[in-house]
């Protein structure tokens, strides 16, 4: 008689954890190798890659689709807005706590948005952006509808000279989505995630399993706002000028989100990695075409949706059997 | 006073509109439970093709439905069974990916074809016309728009309740399956009923090209106000949707009588409101 044994890592994930603990040392010296524009570009793909996690965290996983994340991007660059230039806050303390303000406010969204079900819901996620949108635009403190752009004192406390605050900047925003990684990453393979997976899988079954399901939908729900605040807050950090139209864009933070998820693979933790260097590839490629390459990539979202709906890690994942991080279980026979 | 009726009429007047926006996602979220994200920009879509033909045949815009209504409804036909009957089944995520996919390329296809700037239809003068009543003046194209709205909902009631291809809508939204088992061929029902959806579409778009300008990127604002009247009248009723477009026009042109920037954000108030207040809308079809 063998006896088995159940694990959850493989060698591919062991080898993976390597590989990524030194492509992060490297990414973390950028500001050594890298030219200004590189690490521009860079930071913008770790504040995506961010995004694109927390989104395919709550339409892969919880089953809550929303076109309505922009919302909270929009809060937390305003939140840092506000809170450096009228409570006198550093930057970065200023985003941590719209992060708070964020998750507050969405105890109450979620409330009334949770009642719509399905696409409904969806919907609904995009009228509570807008009115986030109307509602800061309405603000003439923070430039109405034109916006404002963040003060020198605000910027410099990031760092005297410019070269430092590129540093800081990129490093946060390396730094954000290393914990939105690893938060998704732990959160999955902990009780909650198995839940949360339970209710991917079946709602019905989950439930009957004890699982309160508008319980764990709500957690997920505000946690990711949460997140998504920061996210927010970094990118307006990065382009120090914030407008309503920009802070509240479905198109720059909900379309192109959704795209790089599904591209890489919804319902997964690598999806949004490899779509996001998909994404990225493609647009240094189409970039000059503009509506063409947004064309484009709508087209060649529709196309995974139809044909590999489990994106490109999808059809990696069933060719090789392959599982970078390690979150569900394997049986081992033992010789 | 009269000031405050003129701001409800015309309020009301504005929900025919928005009942024409919903009328569409009504009817296909009736027969297929699909909500389609691009149905703003169908809407634009038949706007812009509206444009067109006028420009092009030297017509009136209600000349122009002749053509625009066959054209939008045989792409929905074609749309619904060259791609949207692939994505219907239990996960919610295909529909609403592809027609959010769908909403992004219409959106850039017409941005590329008619740039940004925004157009409007030439009514020939009935956008300007109005009616005087006992000093209430009531515009003329608002009014139309209102009573083509009325019997657009009228007409999909008869078409749903009274004829062959009604019978065959309820049959498949009540079951598929035994609606195929039946003879219906389901993926053609499904196809006729988004090639529906989009001639109201296209009525809906040539009604808003001449009442106000439009340009690309407006779409999502319109499947907003669609879902919104949907929701506050309560899903799968159609007179219903026409009392939550009257009910979002109303909360808007008041919103804007108090102050012009706050039109749109009261019309999403009133709609949280009655979110918060009768979650299946305020005349909820009675599921039996």
């Amino acid at each position: 008689m063998s006896a088995a044994t159940v694990t959850r890592s493989t060698r591919a994930s062991r080898i993976a954890m390597v590989l990524g603990l030194l492509g992060l040392v490297v990414l973390a010296a950028a500001p050594w190798w890298a030219g200004r524009a590189d690490m521009r570009l860079m930071g913008e793909i770790y504040l995506y890659l961010s995004l694109a996690c927390l989104w395919n965290l709550m339409a892969g996983y919880a089953g809550l689709v929303s076109v309505g994340q922009q919302a909270y991007v929009g809060f937390g660059g305003y939140m840092l807005f506000a809170l450096t230039v009228f409570a006198g806050l550093h930057p970065v303390v200023a985003i941590l706590l719209g992060a708070l303000l964020a998750a507050a406010i969405s105890v109450p969204v979620a409330v009334l948005i949770f009642r719509l079900k399905g696409a409904y819901f969806a919907i609904g996620t995009w009228v509570v952006a807008e009115v986030f949108r109307l509602s800061f635009a309405q603000i003439q403190a923070l430039g109405g509808g034109s916006g404002s752009s963040l003060p020198v004192a605000v910027v410099k406390e990031l760092g005297a000279k410019k070269a430092a605050r590129e540093a800081t900047s990129y490093w946060l925003a390396l730094g954000a989505a290393v914990v939105v990684l690893l938060a998704v990453y732990l959160f999955l393979r902990s009780r909650r995630g198995l839940a949360l997976t339970a209710i991917r899988d079946s709602e019905v079954a989950a439930s009957g399993l004890g699982i309160d399901i508008w319980r764990t939908k709500l957690e997920v729900y505000v946690v990711t706002s949460a997140f998504t605040a920061i996210i927010g807050g970094l990118i307006f950090l990065q382009k120090l000028r914030i407008s309503p139209d920009a802070a509240f864009s479905v198109n720059d933070w909900t379309a192109f989100v959704i795209f790089i998820v599904v591209i890489g693979g919804i319902g997964t933790l690598e999806g949004p990695i490899i779509g996001t260097l998909l994404f990225f590839a493609l647009r240094e490629v189409l970039a000059d075409y503009g509506t063409i390459y947004l064309m484009v990539l709508g087209l060649v979202a529709i196309v995974v949706m139809l044909k590999a709906p489990k994106g490109v890690w999808g059809l990696i994942r069933d060719r090789y059997d392959l599982e970078l991080f390690p979150l569900s279980y394997r049986v081992r026979q033992k010789d | 006073m009269i000031e405050w009726t003129g701001v409800i009429v015309q309020g009301v007047l504005l929900g025919g509109l928005y009942a024409l926006f919903a009328a569409g996602l009504s009817l296909i979220f009736g027969v297929m439970r699909l909500v389609n994200i691009a149905h703003g920009d169908l809407i634009i879509l038949a706007a812009y093709m509206g444009l067109t033909t006028t420009v092009m045949l030297g017509v009136h815009p209600f000349l122009a439905l002749l053509i625009v209504m066959p054209v939008m409804a045989g792409l929905g036909y074609v749309l619904q069974r060259g791609i949207l009957n692939q994505t219907l089944g239990d996960d919610i995520l295909p529909p609403l990916l592809v027609t959010f996919g769908l909403s992004v390329i219409i959106q850039n296809a017409l941005l590329e074809t008619y740039t940004a700037d925004p157009r409007k239809l030439d009514g020939g003068g009935i956008e300007v016309a109005s009616i005087d009543l006992g000093g209430l003046a009531i515009g003329v194209l608002p009014l139309m728009t209102f009573l083509i709205a009325v019997a657009v909902i009228a007409g999909l009631q008869f078409v749903f309740y009274r004829t062959a291809l009604g019978r065959g809508f309820r049959a498949v939204s009540d079951n598929q399956d035994i609606a195929q088992l039946m003879g219906l061929n389901k993926a053609h029902v499904f196809g006729l009923a988004m090639a529906l959806a989009l001639a109201v579409v296209a009525i809906a778009g040539i009604l808003l090209g001449m009442r106000t300008s439009f340009d690309p990127a407006i779409g999502g604002g319109r499947l907003i106000f669609g879902f919104e009247a949907v929701i506050i009248g309560g899903l799968g009723n159609l007179w219903g949707t026409l009392a939550g477009g009257v009910i979002l026009g109303v909360a808007q042109t008041i919103g804007a009588k108090i102050d012009p920037g706050f039109q749109i954000l009261a019309g999403h108030i009133a709609f949280l409101i009655v979110l918060a207040v009768r979650p299946n809308g305020l005349f909820p079809r009675v599921d039996h």
